[in-house]
This record gives C-alpha cells, structure tokens and sequence, in this order.
C-alpha cells in the first residue's frame, strides 16, 4: 500500500457503549471478520477515512507511473523494455480499480483527481525520489514494491469489501513486480564493476525512502487506533517496518550489497534485526510538497491533466452526439 | 542489396520498434487514464513483435546478431522503418493519427503475411494480426471521437492528418526488396495493399468528419535506409544510450 498518515476521526476509540445500536452492530460485523458493502450503513469518519486512504494509494499508483516511466525509453533490452511496460500498465490499471472501489463510497474520480493536482490530496513520499540509474528500476521494484506488498497483504483482509478485493487482485500483480526487479539487482549485482555500483548506489539511495513508505511511529496515534478497530488499518507501522527489514536484510546479502547502515545488527534476543530510524525531518519535508522531485511530478500531471483537456472533451461530446443521434433514429 | 529477405524482416521489425518506442514515450502522462493502460499495450505488444521479427531477422542473416543486437548497436542509415512511425509524438491527436495510419497498413499487410511461403513469417503474422486488428479498432474509435467530438477536437484532428499524410504513400512504394519477396511468395507486394487501406481509412474519416489532403505527395528513403528523418537519430540516442555505453555489460 501506499497510503501514509492517514488522518481518521481524531478522537479515541468509542466504546461498546458510547456506540449507538447502529454504529455498535457494524463494529461487531467488523470484529467478527465480516465485510462492509457500498450499500451498507456505515460512520461518516469511516467512509471518510476510507476515500482518503483509498484515494491516496490510487494517486500513488498514478504518479508512481513517472519515476519507472522514466526508463521505459531507456531500457537496455527489449524484454526488459517490455517487462517494464507491462508492469506500468499494471500500475495504471490498479490506479483505475482503486478508484472505482473509492466511487463505491460516493466520490468520482475526477474529484479526487482535482484533490490530487491541487496538492490537496497526497501520494506516497516514496515517489518524490528520482530514478537515475538503470539499477533503479531493480531498486524500485525489489525495495518500493516490496514494502508496498508488506502492507497490501494483510489489507485483503480489510474490512471494506471493494478495496479488499481489489487488493487480492493487485497483490498477486506486485509480487510479480518485486520478483522482477529483484532479477534486475542480481543481474547487476553479478555484473560488471560498474554495474555492481549502481547496484550498491540505488540501494543506497533508496533504502530509508523505502522505510519511510510505512510512515512514523504510530503506536500512540488516535487515528491509527480508530482505523486498526475499523480493520482499515491491520499492522501498526512499526510491526511492518520490521517484518520489511527482516526480510530484507538477507536478501541485501545475498547480493552482496551493503544495507547503508552501520548500526544494522541482528538482536538475537528479539529475533529481529536492530536498524536506524529514517530521518523523519526528510519526511516530513517530502510530505510538504519538497522532495526532490515533488515539484516535477506535480507539474508532469497538471500538464497531463491539462494537455488532455480537449481529449477528454471532445470523446464526451461525440458520445453525447451519439446518444442524441440515436434519439432521433427513435 | 544485402539479403533481401534479412531486408525484408528488418522493415517489420523496425517498424514497431520505433512506433513502440514512441507510443511508449506516452507513460504516465496520457489524457485519461484509460489511455495511459491502453498506450502501455499498444506498445508492449509492438515490442513484443519487433522480438519476433527481428530474432528472425538476426538468424536469416547468420552471423550471430539477435533482436537485441539489431534494436540497440545499429545506427541510422541502418534502421529499415517507413518515415511516417518515426515522426514525433506531437499531441494526442497526432499521435492517434500516426497509430491509426499504421494500423490500417499493417493490418492489411499482416493480413496479407498469414499466406506466406514462408512459414516463420506466416507464425509471426497470425499472431501480430489479433493485436493489430484490436489496435486499428481502438484507433478508428478514437479518431472518429475526436474527428466528429468539439471544434478544438476536429481541428487538432485535421491538422494531424495534414501533417501525417505525406508519409502515407511510403507504406505503398516498393523497391527490389518487395520484387524478390514477392516473386518467392514471402510478402505481398506493397501496392497491392492500398485499396484495402483506402477503404479503411475512408469509412473512418468519413465518420470522424475529416478529409485527406487532395495531394497523394509522399515522403520517401524510411525503408530502404536512405534518407530518414532526423527525428530517428534523437530517438536511437535514448533508446541504445545504456547498450552503448556499458558495451560489456549484460541486462
């Protein structure tokens, strides 16, 4: 997933008998594993946490299109041109099931699309960061999509039941990409001198951004508390940053990369890796709108989204003459 | 004239080489969404037949060349692909126009290819043709949507059309690569394919409310190597840069 600070209701979680019947039989669906449908009642704060967050990993998929986009032209073989291709294709059909489970809950995709372009609304800090060498692309898909996964995995068991199924089917997708771009990182990893250095190089660049993909600590947060009752939440950030360095870790070594960390250490008594804590300060900068490419990719889809103005007006209005046409055939 | 039959599969191959590479230049920033996954395909499956085309290509020849070393360490006056694919994105519009020009040549051609003699060429066709006839489906729906949509639309229809005419007459011109592949029965011969183009192109117009340009001029030396634009050379410097610059590294 690619949703970070979710904001939720701000306030603590109800109890059973703050609740009124209604909102107290829904948690119970909720507690007993039990899916919410469109048609079903539900709190406003739930629905609208739900649009954000939503709405947040489906933009994230649609900017995440740039940064790996910006390789297809450059790949250096035609499969992996086409491998490439193929996964942003994936990336922007997520985007659109993201956004029709979003209009399950009231809101179009041109509002959100509005959000997203007047800087309203976010996407993941992770996409503010640029591809400059070809390990990147491996970077990306082994680090980015990996932790994407990490936190899309336990969401199939979210409690709302469009944006569980639609993370079934883009999870299965993902692992595909991670295993991918996996393959790019042996291959230069096991390559030439200069190879193996953009290897090194992307993982450096790449390795705290990825952490931060899980957001800060939250185990304190009012909004993550409402949202893990809501089951719109499953892990807190900390348990997945960890499951991700855990795995990840080995996986460095096995392609004898080193994790830009000199306190990295397994902690035999946890039965987890010790790591350092990103720089959260960056992060937050990164949020604010000054990533290193933030203001590249805000303006790469404003001027999509306004280049392609009379594109979309012109097929509306020829759908509209059609329909009028056939009237007239009536 | 090397061998005309290695000619000939260089032409097929670096013809959707280009046009892929193009349409892929479109990532992530088309005008809705559904274009983005839409352009993506397009230009995933273009570069999934110049694999087939040009590892042909590289065995016929015989000289240990595969699809990769055709694509990434030939230079210009080596690419065998018709002017009209080489042409710059532009807008939308024109973009949409290049793709369905093509589209309707290289159904007609794929079409034509599926009887080959022989029968590499004919396995390669057959499956082109079912991605190609979605792709000249999609394009024909687009430009008449956008040829019959608001005045801007029409317009900026119009004007691609114009621009891209010129290079239309190419894709009909043969030289002694078409003679030899037709005389063995491999390929058809260009000009047989036009009427089956103009009644294409025609229909769609029409319904998209566009009018060619009276003059049939043609824009020639794409396909024979001789005088391409020099929009290809820019477009060879991003697309073979990482080949050419780390030559002994492997991808």
């Amino acid at each position: 997933m690619y949703a970070q600070m979710i904001r939720s209701t701000g306030s603590k979680v109800k109890t059973p008998e703050e609740m009124d019947p209604q909102e107290r039989a829904f948690q119970e669906r909720i507690d007993a594993g039990g899916k919410i449908e469109p048609r079903d009642w539900m709190p406003e704060g739930y629905r609208r946490t739900l649009i954000r967050q939503i709405g947040q990993h489906a933009h994230s998929e649609i900017v995440g299109q740039l940064p790996e986009g910006n390789w297809i032209t450059r790949a250096p073989t035609l499969e992996r041109k086409a491998i490439l291709l193929a996964k942003v294709q994936d990336e922007a059909g997520h985007g659109l099931y993201l956004y029709c489970a979003a209009e399950t809950l009231g809101v179009s995709r041109d509002e959100l699309t509005r959000d997203l372009l007047s800087g309203k609304m976010k996407y993941s800090s992770i996409f503010n960061y640029p591809t400059l060498t070809w390990a990147d692309m491996g970077a990306v898909g082994w680090l980015v999509d990996g932790a994407a996964i990490m936190n899309q995995v336990p969401l199939q068991r979210t409690s709302y039941g469009p944006y569980a199924r639609a993370m079934v089917r883009i999870c299965k997708e993902e692992s595909f990409h991670q295993r991918q771009g996996f393959d790019i990182m042996m291959k230069m990893a096991n390559g030439t001198k200069e190879q193996r250095a953009m290897a090194q190089d992307a993982l450096d660049r790449f390795w705290y951004p990825s952490l931060m993909m899980f957001g800060p600590s939250d185990e304190n947060s009012v909004h993550s508390a409402q949202n893990m009752a809501w089951k719109i939440k499953m892990n807190t950030n900390d348990e997945l940053r960890q499951k991700f360095v855990d795995q990840t870790v080995p996986q460095a070594e096995f392609l004898g990369l080193t994790v830009p960390d000199a306190d990295l250490k397994w902690n035999e008594e946890r039965g987890h890796y010790d790591f350092s804590e990103p720089d959260w300060d960056e992060f937050f900068e990164v949020l604010a709108g000054n990533g290193p490419c933030s203001a590249d990719r805000m303006e790469a889809r404003n001027k999509a989204w306004d280049d392609g103005a009379w594109v979309r007006e012109g097929l509306l209005a020829h759908a509209e003459k059609k329909k009028s046409r056939a009237v007239a055939a009536e | 004239m090397s061998d005309p039959l290695f000619e000939f599969l260089c032409r097929m191959g670096d013809n959707t080489l280009v046009l892929g590479h193009r349409v892929s230049e479109w990532c992530g920033v088309a005008p809705v969404l559904e274009e983005d996954i839409a352009l993506a395909n397009t230009a995933l499956d273009l570069i999934g037949q110049t694999t087939l085309w040009l590892n042909l290509a590289g065995e016929v020849e015989g000289a240990g060349r595969d699809a990769d070393a055709l694509a990434f360490r030939r230079d210009v006056r080596e690419f065998r692909n018709l002017l009209l694919v080489e042409q710059p994105n532009g807008d939308f519009g024109r973009t949409i126009m290049r793709q369905f020009l093509f589209d309707a040549w290289h159904r007609a051609c794929l079409s034509a290819l599926c009887e080959s003699t022989h029968d590499g060429i004919a396995a390669i066709a057959e499956k082109s043709l079912k991605e190609v006839t979605y792709h000249l489906e999609r394009a024909s729906d687009t430009v008449i949507g956008l040829g019959d949509g608001t005045d801007e639309s029409h317009a900026r229809m119009q004007t691609a059309l114009d621009r891209l005419w010129p290079f239309v007459g190419e894709m009909f011109t043969g030289d002694d690569v078409d003679k030899a592949m037709t005389s063995a029965g491999i390929a058809p011969d260009p000009a047989s394919l036009r009427p089956a183009f103009d009644e294409k192109v025609t229909d769609v117009l029409t319904n998209a409310t566009l009018t060619p340009p009276e003059s049939d001029f043609a824009h020639r030396g794409g396909k024979t190597g001789k005088r391409h634009s020099e929009h290809l050379g820019h477009l060879l410097t991003q697309m073979q840069w990482l080949q050419r610059a780390y030559p002994d590294a492997t991808w």
